[in-house]
């Protein structure tokens, strides 16, 4: 697990920064991370044109020196690297917007939405959070490097930014032309043909739609994401993403509520939305409302297994690109271990003691670090 | 928001909240046939289908569906029933119905021009080709090749397929060379996506054809009836034997274009009917990796007579039978084969992609698909319909080369063909199951009955699809774990070819 929020003291600070950690012997940036007291020279070289990030190791007598120097001190620096793009508050709060080597990068941009998942690993505020998350992601956005692979845009619901969402894809495609983008949205304010009309207009073709569809059939779906009439629009939403020529992927979270019928669920993608470019099947992050919601949504997936593999097979046989995401290899069945991806985010992934004598840790994506529970079954696996 | 709502949707609600719980719904359009003494079969018009107990069909239509059950999850998501009179998701509906239709768009895309009658072979079951007689009497002429050619052109398709029969088409290769060249030439400015294609029997060919025919990335489509007694007992020919001469044609074309440039279809005779498997074994012998178990074409025999025709049918059917069983046990062994009817078949059900196959869709694909230009300068409706012309009935002639497009693809007797040409009209075929997945054939129909649309109970056209259909759906119910890795595969394949 990596965290990304840390905090210290700040002085001179004034209003919060968002800034890209600089490298001190290479002289680029204003932001920079000290650890040690070799860098003095440079530090007061640079004076007050620049912002600190002084290791709590330092002795406060240092720090003293540079007390009218922005700076935020006694700082736990473990999970800050050079490249790193932070937001600093004037309370001294630092997040991680943004590592420089990690391929699980994301615009946060709210955390409101319109469904209520009853396994939302981070449940939805209520407040109005759209200006504050915009301010920050457009600067943000202006700082990251061109040449990043793969960034997404996740919330809460992204498309609660109305016409700005378009804004925003737009706004993805003149500043990080050549990245990635993946997008996770429940696909319902698409149901709406002229907002796909429009995102269609912006050209970016380097956008993929994941959106969540949970069963065959709209009871089933409407109740996992508390929304009366939520399948037919994200259904509805679908069709004008693929009138539209937008591409798209469909993400089934798997639990009690959802195993049933996933065989019916992969032949009515087939059916039914042919067109889209992939599927992925996702094991459960044990955090947020799923805590409270244990005893509907719990299953050991050694008691999926079986509804899975048929899925899974299924689609795979008429040529679909299928994946299993956030289930270690040691609960699937080696059938199914072709389709398996290490599919949770460095800084959440996480592997067990029991995990280190495993043949199989390499290939393996592990656990999620942020789970309340994990299955009892895992096991390290030997070759027979 | 009020605050209060907000709190009202932020807390969780049960199941049967989002779920309807009063048994009330609304039919939408389906059919259904009995399988067998368990099984009950239901198909919607966008191919959707359920293989369920015997009596659920009168449970549906008498409402007596628990709202809780499986079995209404699987007609609500199957779009077979509706809560509301106009379903929800109607759009999707419509947007499934109108891509399986979707070959209709472009209309005519495959232009048949018989080049020559001529023939070196006298084949029992061909009806038109003639071993002597002179070029003159027996080849299209220029004049009427550039009109034909024009006439294609006037196709909205995007796609167009130059299609070269005869008789034996080589035969006439100066025309096939004038016809591709002129295609070329007229098609700058068209800028279709054109492909060419020359049904030959392989036994006439030379260096300069070959070296056109790669040019000019031609297509080969030849026959191959089977091992080669068979063969050769089909397509006499005077002087050497059929069979070695097509054999060794095969390898020539495959040296020169490229193996998968070559494909074979034969034609299933009388004779054929007992050797569905060595049959096969000829095809996996040569290098291929499918067969066309073909339905016995009606012109080639036994067109008059009900009673023979109707043995012979089931006769078929025991030959497709057979034949398939022993290509999935080819396939259970891990030896890649396929039988392409099936194929066809398989994509129709199991899929919502548009299948054109001209022999079996709906509306027919005469004229909305494909389109003959008669050695003589006459455009027919089908290949089926010029045969049928031999025998004097000029029923399916829409007119001559020299006529406007206009009065030969909408004039009258395209108005006449188009009225007998959807199945989702005809007697007999309006509530049969296997309506979507079928076709109307008119030419056939009114060479048996004298009318376009003819009489189900004995339309043996009706017969064979019907016992292909129950036979195809009684294995996926009964035997599914075994043939369905091995039909899906071929689904695959298909869809990857044609992607």
């Amino acid at each position: 697990m990596i965290h990304l929020f840390t905090k210290g003291i700040c002085r001179n600070i004034q209003e919060p920064v968002i800034a890209r950690i600089g490298d001190l012997h290479h002289n680029v940036g204003n932001l920079f991370l000290i650890r040690d007291l070799s860098d003095l020279g440079s530090i007061r070289q640079l004076g007050k044109s620049a912002i600190f990030l002084f290791d709590s190791s330092l002795n406060e007598e240092f720090t003293q020196e540079f007390s009218d120097y922005n700076q935020v001190n006694n700082l736990n620096t473990e999970y800050l690297s050079v490249g790193d793009i932070i937001r600093i508050g004037t309370k001294g709060e630092i997040s991680t917007l943004f590592r420089e080597n990690s391929s699980h990068n994301s615009l946060f941009i709210t955390d409101r939405c319109n469904s209520n998942c009853i396994m939302c690993s981070q449940p939805p505020r209520n407040r109005d959070d759209l200006d504050h998350f915009w301010e920050i992601n457009t600067r943000l956005l202006a700082l990251i490097p061109k040449e990043t692979q793969v960034l997404g845009i996740t919330g809460g619901e992204p498309t609660l930014l109305g016409r700005r969402f378009v804004d925003l894809i737009a706004l993805m495609k003149s500043e990080l032309p050549m990245t990635d983008v993946h997008v996770l949205t429940n696909g319902r304010s698409f149901a709406w043909k002229n907002l796909v009309e429009a995102l269609s207009l912006v050209e970016n073709q380097k956008v993929v739609f994941g959106i969540p569809l949970y069963s065959d059939y709209y009871g089933i779906h409407d109740y996992i994401v508390q929304a009366k009439d939520a399948f037919d629009q994200t259904m509805l939403g679908l069709y004008n993403l693929e009138r539209f020529n937008q591409r798209v992927e469909i993400r089934v979270v798997l639990h009690q509520q959802s195993f049933s019928r996933l065989p019916q669920l992969a032949k009515y993608i087939f059916r039914n939305l042919p067109f889209v470019e992939h599927i992925a099947f996702m094991g459960l992050e044990f955090v947020g409302y799923t805590v409270a919601n244990r005893d509907i949504l719990w299953i050991e997936p050694e008691d999926y297994m079986d509804q899975l593999e048929e899925a899974v097979l299924f689609l795979d046989s008429m040529g679909m690109n299928v994946s299993i995401y956030n289930l270690p290899l040691c609960l699937l069945r080696p059938a199914l271990w072709r389709f398996s991806r290490n599919s949770i985010s460095d800084w959440k992934r996480d592997y067990l003691e029991e995990c280190q004598s495993c043949a199989v840790l390499e290939k393996c994506g592990g656990v999620f670090g942020t789970s309340k529970k994990l299955s009892n079954r895992i096991k390290s696996i030997s070759w027979q | 928001m009020q605050s209060n709502s907000i709190k009202e949707f932020r807390s969780f609600k049960k199941a049967d909240f989002f779920s309807k719980s009063t048994p009330e719904f609304y039919l939408l359009p389906f059919r259904f046939i009995q399988l067998s003494e368990y099984k009950e079969l239901i198909v919607n018009d966008l191919g959707d289908f359920l293989l369920v107990p015997s009596g659920t069909v009168e449970k549906v239509v008498n409402k007596k569906i628990d709202p809780s059950s499986e079995l209404y999850m699987d007609l609500i998501a199957g779009h077979f029933i509706s809560e509301t009179p106009i379903p929800s998701l109607i759009d999707v509906m419509a947007t499934k119905y109108r891509t399986r239709k979707s070959f209709l768009d472009g209309f005519t895309s495959l232009h048949i021009f018989v080049v020559s009658l001529r023939c070196n072979h006298s084949c029992h079951y061909c009806q038109v080709s003639r071993v002597t007689g002179s070029k003159l009497e027996y080849d299209i002429s220029f004049e009427n090749l550039e009109l034909a050619i024009q006439h294609m052109f006037c196709s909205p398709s995007p796609h167009l397929t130059m299609e070269f029969q005869g008789g034996e088409p080589l035969l006439a290769f100066e025309k096939v060379e004038f016809a591709i060249l002129r295609a070329k030439e007229l098609n700058k400015q068209h800028g279709k996506n054109l492909n060419f294609v020359i049904c030959t029997n392989s036994t006439v060919i030379s260096d300069d054809i070959l070296d056109f025919l790669k040019i000019h990335e031609v297509l080969i489509s030849t026959s191959l009836d089977g091992p080669e007694s068979l063969h050769n007992a089909n397509r006499p020919k005077t002087g050497a034997q059929s069979f070695n001469l097509v054999i060794e044609g095969i390898n020539r074309f495959r040296k020169v274009l490229g193996k998968d440039r070559v494909s074979c279809l034969m034609t299933t005779t009388v004779k054929s009917l007992d050797y569905p498997k060595e049959i096969i074994d000829t095809y996996l012998e040569y290098g291929f990796s499918n067969v066309f178990l073909r339905p016995i074409s009606p012109y080639g025999f036994a067109l008059k007579n009900y009673r023979k025709n109707e043995y012979e049918t089931d006769r078929f059917l025991d030959f497709y039978k057979s034949g398939l069983e022993y290509i999935i046990e080819l396939n259970k062994k891990g030896v890649f084969f396929t039988e392409d009817f099936t194929v066809i078949l398989l994509q129709k059900i199991f899929t919502v992609f548009p299948v054109g196959y001209v022999d079996l869709q709906s509306p027919a694909g005469l004229i909305n698909s494909v389109i003959v230009y008669n050695y003589d300068g006459y455009v027919y409706a089908s290949d089926e319909s010029r045969m049928l012309a031999e025998s004097n009935d000029f029923t399916f002639r829409l007119g001559h080369v020299r006529d406007t497009y206009r009065s030969i693809f909408y004039g009258e007797k395209a108005k006449k063909i188009a009225d007998h040409s959807v199945i989702e009209g005809l007697a007999g075929c309006s509530d049969c199951a296997f309506q979507t997945y079928c076709g109307a054939d008119p030419v056939y129909h009114h060479a048996v009955f004298g009318d376009m649309e003819g009489v189900r109970p004995l339309s043996e056209f009706c017969k064979r699809n019907m016992g292909v259909f129950l036979y195809l759906f009684n294995l996926l119910d009964t035997r599914y774990d075994e043939v369905f890795p091995i039909f899906s595969s071929w689904i695959k394949h298909s869809l990857r070819r044609q992607a």
